[in-house]
């Protein structure tokens, strides 16, 4: 218990010595500060591309490509194979038809609003009715929904913001189509918000595909029956297809670029963070000469190392702490929920998507400053314990 | 040059502060290093991009194929050196994980129109001669292992073989190109890919136009798309450069984020080096009244606290920016995600005037102080 209020003294006398030290200490904390506000928003644009790719499938819906294509772009299927996977069983049924979608993924070269003399590649999908019912998440915001058998469109409404001339009235216009735009749609902020899409038979004469298609979106009974689906297809011998989940399709596409950006967040992060612990160590090493007659004074009255020593680390843990919070807040007020898009590196088209600063982002931040407030202070507070009480006294 | 003595006495007089400044300052010119390499590599080779090359796309986007025969009407337009397409192939080596950029090209005027792809003569005749034959970059070969001689199949996604998945080539030549060329890219040729593929005979993905005289850019890209308006395949020609610039932007404001956490970064490190400054001229209050006692004049004192801390951020600075340019020379360490990895000469040049300009603004406040001291004041307040 001595132990206890003596170091408790200890801390108290020594946060009463801090304002008289503020620039000193300011470096400590707008170090630790600029470390958090680096790692947070870095690794929110991972979090917030993850999230969108991720919202994108549902384990209840199948995507069958051509076997070999990795990708919708890469992708291509006939009307014959087309039919025959709408025979397979799994399918949920609706009075007479399969819920299916066979459809196209095209681009459209349209420029961002942010530059609007260069080009973006804008994913553009041709539907079938079935494709709108069958996705739930979809939900038309503004306007209408298109009218199958014409030109008409429906806008995501990331793209909407994204890109240029897309707004509900607009018309875009691509080589030689016109493609007026008669509705916004929602899609829990999944991937389709970045596409434009338009009936699939529209779209294969104005991309001249003839019958052809590159994807069919299948919605499965429940999500076991999928082995069923893919079991019949693969084992069918007239047609060669690739059969995934919707949701683990998109989450294989959203690997490649959500590890790119940890790794450069974390390194970055790590480098950072080592730099910091250097300004805590100068910080506190010169808190600690500052205060060097304080200290030897304490020990000469009978004051333990040991609590000298935590009074040193509680203060430098205090600086991590202010510098995590302040980090924190900057990188949540700053970037949280900032629209932006990028492209997806396996389709060579955009993706549009918000950062997002999550709760465990923050608690990760955090932790981190605490950590280097930790590191920063350690050797600082050995030093203190250490202090040879004569020739610290004698110093000026 | 008489008071180097001097300044270096001051800069050890605290072992351990000057020791931590100096690796603090390490760290954020490393950084800065690194962080400029990042935005170099996002810039995909943007600065070395030929400004004599244009580039026809189809109008309506980029994957949509364009006919073989615009070849011909291209190569004849008055003011055209060379013209020829490239279809893009991705392939995959085994596993998509395994990405590289790989490319259908008709070998002799892909090598005349890129001539910063050096390739062994003999290498090159290998090349034309067999039509399974690939050419791939150094780092690419290096990646893998690849060697002149090895067999490669590749397994077609957008374009099929009539039998089968898989395409196989014949490693012929390895190109070797100057540092920020990307040389990880696996090219081969057209005829192989247009005669055994499935469907899609006769379509080329997009044509490379080398131009005679660059400054013709903007009115032959039109005379190009005007050429081919109101036909099936309208195309949009723009400059390697304004298309690499296209898609360089498509990625997002890569440069904006890296340039916004690079001066987070130097901000942060400015603020220790100064802070260090500043604390260690204050310790000196004394010393320096005793040296303006002696007969120094203002000037002198301000020249040695400026010198001080000049030596500081440039030796700190200077190791941290010379260990990142030997850190991007061992190469790409994502194997392969960053075809071009390189520290550009101008970055190291603005690193080198960001510690200059980091040094004065230190060290400025503290030598103002010292040479505006009062000898009085000054030895008084001990």
């Amino acid at each position: 218990m001595r132990w206890l209020a003596q170091t408790a003294a200890v801390i108290a006398l020594n946060l009463r010595t801090v304002p008289g030290r503020l620039s000193s200490s300011a470096v400590a904390i707008v170090g630790i500060a600029g470390v958090v506000v680096v790692f947070v928003s870095v690794l929110s644009i991972g979090a917030g591309f993850a999230a969108a790719m991720e919202g994108s499938g549902a384990p209840d819906r199948a995507l069958v490509l051509r076997s070999g294509a990795d990708t919708e772009m890469t992708s291509g299927l006939d009307g014959p194979a087309v039919d025959v996977i709408r025979q397979a069983p799994g399918i949920r049924r609706e009075g007479a038809g399969a819920l299916t979608s066979a459809e196209l993924y095209v681009m459209l070269d349209i420029p961002k609003r942010s530059a609007p003399d260069g080009s973006a590649n804008v994913p553009m999908r041709g539907v079938e009715p079935a494709g709108v019912t069958l996705r739930d998440e979809v939900s038309i915001v503004e306007g209408r929904m298109l009218q199958f058998g014409t030109n008409e469109v429906i806008v995501g409404r990331a793209a909407s913001g994204q890109f240029v001339n897309m707004r509900l009235g607009d018309t875009i216009v691509s080589g030689q189509n016109r493609w007026p735009v008669v509705g916004i749609f929602e899609a829990d902020g999944g991937v389709a918000e970045t596409e434009v899409w338009a009936d699939v038979r529209t779209l294969q004469g104005a991309y001249r595909r003839g019958n052809t298609y590159q994807s069919v979106l299948v919605q499965l009974e429940s999500p076991g029956s999928f082995d069923t689906f893919r079991d019949w297809l693969t084992s069918n011998p007239q047609v060669n297809l690739a059969i995934r989940r919707e949701s683990e399709y998109y989450r294989a596409q959203s690997v490649a670029m959500t590890t790119l950006i940890r790794s450069i967040g974390f390194g970055i992060a790590a480098l950072m963070g080592i730099g910091a612990i250097f300004g805590a160590i100068l910080t506190m090493y010169t808190a600690v000469a500052t205060r060097a007659r304080e200290i030897a004074t304490l020990r000469a009255l009978g004051f333990n190392t040991a609590s000298v020593l935590v009074s040193v680390l509680a203060e430098s843990l205090g600086l991590g702490a202010i510098g995590g919070v302040i980090g924190g807040a900057a990188a949540y007020l700053a970037f949280n929920g900032y629209q932006t898009s990028t492209m997806n590196f396996q389709t060579f088209s955009q993706v549009a998507f918000a950062f997002r600063v999550t709760p465990s982002l923050l608690a990760t931040g955090l932790f981190y400053a605490l950590l280097m407030g930790l590191v920063g202070g350690l050797l600082p507070a050995v030093r203190a314990a250490r202090l040879p009480i004569s020739s610290a006294l004698r110093e000026l | 040059m008489k008071f180097l003595p001097l300044i270096w006495k001051n800069v050890w007089r605290r072992k351990f502060r000057t020791t931590f400044t100096l690796l603090s300052l390490f760290v954020a010119f490393l950084l800065f290093g690194l962080l400029m390499t990042i935005k170099a590599a996002f810039s995909l080779g943007v600065d070395i991009a030929g400004l004599d090359r244009l580039i026809l796309i189809h109008k309506v986007s980029l994957i949509m194929p364009l006919p073989y025969s615009y070849l011909a009407r291209l190569q004849a337009t008055p003011g055209v050196s060379r013209a020829t397409h490239q279809t893009w192939f991705n392939g995959i080596y085994q596993d998509p994980s395994n990405f590289f950029a790989n490319i259908a090209v008709e070998p002799e005027a892909f090598l005349e129109i890129y001539p910063e792809f050096r390739v062994p003569p003999d290498q090159v005749a290998a090349w034309l001669a067999d039509r399974q034959g690939a050419l791939v970059g150094r780092d690419l070969a290096n990646r893998f292992g690849w060697s002149v001689g090895d067999r490669v199949p590749l397994i077609g996604t957008i374009w099929q073989p009539k039998q089968g998945q898989v395409w196989d080539f014949n490693i012929r030549g390895i190109y070797d190109a100057d540092e920020g060329v990307d040389k990880t890219q696996f090219f081969f040729r057209y005829d192989y890919l247009d005669e055994n593929r499935a469907v899609g005979e006769g379509l080329v993905g997009w044509y490379v136009v080398k131009i005679a005289d660059p400054s013709q850019a903007v009115a032959l890209s039109r005379t190009f798309d005007e050429m081919f308006a109101n036909s099936p395949a309208e195309t949009k020609t723009t400059t390697e450069k304004g298309f690499i610039e296209g898609f360089a932007t498509q990625i997002g404001d890569i440069g904006a984020i890296m340039i916004a956490i690079s001066s987070v970064v130097l901000f942060m490190f400015g603020l220790v080096a100064a802070s260090t400054m500043a604390q260690s001229v204050r310790e000196r209050t004394s010393e320096l009244a005793v040296l303006k006692t002696l007969g120094f004049s203002g000037g002198t004192i301000l020249a040695l606290v400026l010198a001080e801390s000049f030596f500081v951020v440039l030796v700190g600075g200077g190791l941290g920016l010379a260990a990142a340019w030997l850190f991007v020379r061992q190469g790409d360490p994502t194997g392969g995600l960053l075809p071009l990895f390189t520290l550009p000469p101008r970055d190291i040049a603005i690193g080198v005037a960001l510690m200059a300009a980091m040094g004065l603004l230190a060290g400025a406040a503290p030598a103002l102080g010292a040479m505006r001291l009062r000898i009085t004041d000054a030895l008084r307040r001990v």
